[in-house]
């Protein structure tokens, strides 16, 4: 172990910033991070041994304890959910003699349930060993197996298996056509650099990870610095050395359409990128790609290599004088990396807490620099921007919401897939092209966003109205509101990073006095208590994470008070001890679950 | 320069400094705002978020949101003090709090802000959870237990230059770390005379054979309310 670890201390040059990758491989060598490759990083990395334990209890995909040579996570996402999760992982563990949360005896296979994997489009989907396999049924669980029991590495699995689609169903300014390589970069330079900064503005490019913030008054700031803000030293934004980071965590349940950019339109991601670093002044960058998208990493990496033989990255690009160069950094499973002050702390090597606000990204980020943090399709409408112009890109969208969104859209549809609109666009009119029908309601912006009832068809997607980051899941009316918001509120209390009271505590406050109500055992004051948990870590959450935990219930309870009240005890006042449930523990450490081992068995005789 | 700058805390003025913190700027001006995870000699820390105000009508955690001039600060509401009730609830009932037996009754500052908030039960289903005590040290006992995550002694470590304690893991699985091989107390660099080892707020790190020199009913918190205690001079 120790000549492995030694190598892989050397590869990263041994720095502590690379952590997250290096427990990758450690992980990915012997199923977990031994305790004595804990004890070697201290040394070779110069770091502390809590913050590794920390980084380790911290992302989903690291373990210190061994998991399986195929460890496998399932998706648990409600879109999962409605292809049919529940019967596909069932048949899974038993086919593979696996119960749902524990390691085989003999260490081959491991089973547990993870967050949503960006498949939602072709679901129901599992990782193995980090990759992505779609459309389970049973016959391709059969042939699953039948590659783990005879032992065949992952990496040699028919593609078939393996396969990802882009599935773009409607396409628009951004997805219509590829861009010549370097032709923005050229343009931009062509036009001067501050004039190209002067388009995006005019173009009324607002980010497109959701939060909406205009992307020049980002790159602006981040060169200049705030003028005013007295809370940074003057020194520091005015330091040479800035970075760029793409934000490629996407992991806003529902949302998938970072995937397909990454997959078929990197050349125009990468373009942006080096447009914005071309403006303000940095040399290098990085896409924070979160581990679910593994199979993109290698794709990735040759178009950054493809990049680079080109003289479109590296040092002196196009041969004007400026050196710009992109890596990628892989994710281990955790939503709140997404969040851009977490994301910069994970790419630290860190555990993915969200930091205090001032001092912003901008001014004080990677490293303490100046960093722009921006979203897949921000940068990729950027490159169009720097070759087409403001103004081509403001003739689509409405006043406030300049351009096109790409929705993910997925759920009860014909046609779940990539589609383009222009902003202002009635969800009426995307419920036409994706052929849904008897619709119950949409969660538009993932469990973060809002969800809205079938009275509200003409609405439009549109900053000012309905703002989203891409995540569109459409119910019809078979499905019960209730299991779709306990799958949101149990997803918060799992991604909750855990820093402040509210939401590491309200989180999971929410997710029992959920369940209590979904059970048949709340009254009308445990959905008065609800809705006051719920107010309560909205307004005193640090992060955007916690602001929205309770979306999924406000938003529900907002528009469906008579379901709620129907779900309810006749009675005004339920005792928050469920008898019978308090003895689960009893059951599992006596091993027994018969009926004389349940409450009900004494009622009945 | 135009002179000094102001803010106003429930319509009273408040001056500040360049630089200060609302809390900062509330402190040196004799106004408590409850809090946990602050203290005036680490850098804030903005968790527990007991100090939450309305800064022009939003929520901001005091003791990192910057004062500038003009702000209407909301401080003493009993909107506020409602919520701040029910984040404290929420840290007793995460952890294990058993305050008659607990050595530390009197002298913490999560009872105390309890006090001040008028916390007359726990209000929330308590979470049971499972946490370890590590009696390894000699001079120094940890009682996880008691952790409510405020990260002062992780802070106070640090700035010794020691890294004794680290806050490892995700949402309410979240633990107190030890640095050292065996994860015991007793194997790492900590010292009876560390900061760290004083600073807790609450009763999870205790020095031995201090708890009872001052007996139950004499102590601090007994006979003083914290918003007096803490703009005093004696913090810890
Ligand atoms: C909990 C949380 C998760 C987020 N996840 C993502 C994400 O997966 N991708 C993304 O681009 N932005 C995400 N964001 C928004 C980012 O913080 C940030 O606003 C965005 O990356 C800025 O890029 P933009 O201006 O191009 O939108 C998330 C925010 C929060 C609070
Ligand atoms: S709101 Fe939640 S995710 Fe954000 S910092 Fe607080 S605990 Fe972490
Ligand atoms: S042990 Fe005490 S000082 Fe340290 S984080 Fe816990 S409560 Fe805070
Ligand atoms: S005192 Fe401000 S968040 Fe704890």
């Amino acid at each position: 172990m120790e000549s492995f670890i030694k190598q892989l201390t050397e590869k990263y040059q041994h720095q502590s910033t690379q952590l997250l990758m290096i427990l990758r491989e450690v992980q990915a060598q012997y199923f977990h991070v031994p305790s004595q490759a804990i004890d070697l990083l201290v040394t070779q990395l110069d770091v502390p041994k809590t913050q590794i334990l920390g980084v380790i209890e911290f992302y989903s995909f690291l373990s210190a304890t061994p998991r399986g040579r195929y460890d496998i996570y399932i998706s648990d996402s409600i879109t999962d959910h409605m292809l049919g999760k529940k019967a596909v992982a069932d048949y899974l563990c038993e086919k593979l003699h696996t119960p749902l949360g524990t390691v085989r005896a003999d260490g081959l296979v491991s089973i547990a349930n993870s967050s949503c994997t960006g498949l939602c489009d072709q679901g129901p989907a599992i990782l193995v060993n980090g990759h992505a396999v779609g459309r389970l049924n049973k016959a391709r669980i059969d042939e699953i197996a039948a590659l783990i029991q005879q032992k065949t590495p992952v990496t040699e699995w028919p593609t078939s298996l393996l396969q990802v689609d882009d599935n773009v169903q409607k396409s628009g300014l951004l997805l219509d056509s590829h861009l010549e390589k370097g032709a923005a970069i050229e343009a931009a330079w062509q036009r001067g650099l501050e004039q190209t900064l002067h388009e995006v503005e005019k173009a009324g490019l607002r980010g497109r990870g959701g939060a909406g913030y205009t992307t020049a008054w980002k790159w602006h700031l981040c060169y200049e610095g705030y003028e005013e803000d007295s809370f940074c030293d003057i020194s520091v934004h005015k330091q040479p050395q800035r970075y760029v980071v793409c934000n490629a965590d996407e992991g806003e349940p529902g949302t998938f359409k970072d995937r397909i950019l990454l997959n078929s339109y990197a050349h125009e991601l990468i373009e942006g990128m080096t447009l914005c670093a071309s403006i303000i002044k940095s040399n290098q960058g990085f896409i924070y790609l979160r581990g679910e998208y593994l199979h993109l990493y290698s794709k990735l990496n040759a178009v950054i290599a493809e990049r680079r033989a080109a003289g479109l990255l590296g040092a002196n690009i196009l041969g004007k004088n400026f050196d710009f160069d992109v890596e990628v950094r892989l994710g281990l499973g955790a939503y709140i990396c997404g969040e851009e002050s977490a994301l910069i702390e994970s790419l630290e090597g860190k555990m993915g807490v969200p930091r205090n606000r001032p001092p912003y990204p901008v001014t004080s980020g990677y490293l303490n620099k100046p960093t722009v943090v921006n979203n897949v399709e921000t940068f990729v409408a950027a490159a169009h921007i720097g070759l087409h112009g403001g103004d081509w890109f403001a003739a689509h969208g409405t006043e406030k919401s300049k351009g096109t969104k790409i929705l993910s859209i997925s759920g009860d549809c014909a046609r779940p897939g990539i589609y383009e609109y222009p902003f202002g666009t009635t969800i009426k009119t995307i419920l036409e092209d994706c052929g849904a029908e008897d619709v119950l309601g949409i969660q538009v912006g993932g469990p973060s966003g809002t969800f809205i009832s079938n009275k509200e068809f003409d609405r439009k997607i549109a900053f000012e109205d309905l703002a989203t980051g891409g995540s569109f899941i459409i119910f019809n009316s078979s499905r019960d509101i209730f299991e779709i918001v306990r799958n949101f509120t149990h997803f918060f209390a799992h991604e909750s990073c855990g820093f402040c009271t509210p939401c590491r505590v309200g989180t999971s406050l929410m997710k029992n006095q959920y369940d209590k109500i979904c059970t048949g055992h709340g009254s009308t004051g445990d959905v008065r208590e609800l809705q006051e948990i719920a107010k309560l870590v909205k307004s005193t959450s640090h992060c955007g994470l916690g602001q929205t935990a309770a979306q999924p219930i406000l938003t529900t309870l907002e528009r469906y008070p008579e379901l709620y009240n129907a779900k309810l005890k006749q009675i005004s006042f339920e005792p928050g001890f469920d008898l019978d449930g308090s003895l689960a523990i009893a059951r599992k450490l006596t091993g027994r679950d018969d009926s004389n081992a349940h409450l009900a068995q004494v009622e009945e005789e | 320069m135009t002179g000094t700058k102001h803010i106003t805390i429930d319509g009273q003025t408040v001056p500040f400094e360049e630089g200060q913190t609302i809390m900062e700027a509330a402190a040196a001006a004799g106004v408590y705002i409850p809090h946990l995870c602050h203290h005036p000699e680490f850098t804030p820390h903005g968790s527990c978020k007991l100090c939450t105000v309305k800064v022009n009508g939003r929520s901001a955690s005091s003791c990192t949101f910057p004062a500038a001039e003009g702000q209407e600060v909301l401080n003493n509401s009993d909107e506020l003090n409602a919520d701040r009730k029910r984040l404290t609830q929420m840290l007793f009932v995460e952890g294990n709090h058993f305050c008659p037996s607990c050595e530390k009754s009197g002298n913490c500052q999560l009872q105390a802000v309890g006090y001040h908030l008028n916390m007359l039960d726990n209000h929330y289903p308590h979470f049971f959870a499972l946490r370890d005590v590590d009696a390894s040290h000699p001079d120094v006992l940890v009682d996880r237990n008691r952790c409510i995550f405020c990260s002062l002694c992780v802070r106070a470590s640090h700035q010794e230059g020691k890294d004794v304690f680290g806050i490892v893991g995700r949402g309410i699985n979240k633990h107190l770390a030890v640095n050292s091989e065996s994860g015991k107390l007793a194997d790492s660099d900590l010292s009876v005379d560390d900061r760290a080892a004083h600073i807790c707020p609450t009763g999870a790190i205790l020095v031995r054979g201090t708890a009872f020199k001052v007996p139950i009913g004499q102590r601090l918190y007994d006979h003083h309310d914290i918003d007096e205690v803490s703009l005093g001079a004696s913090h810890e």
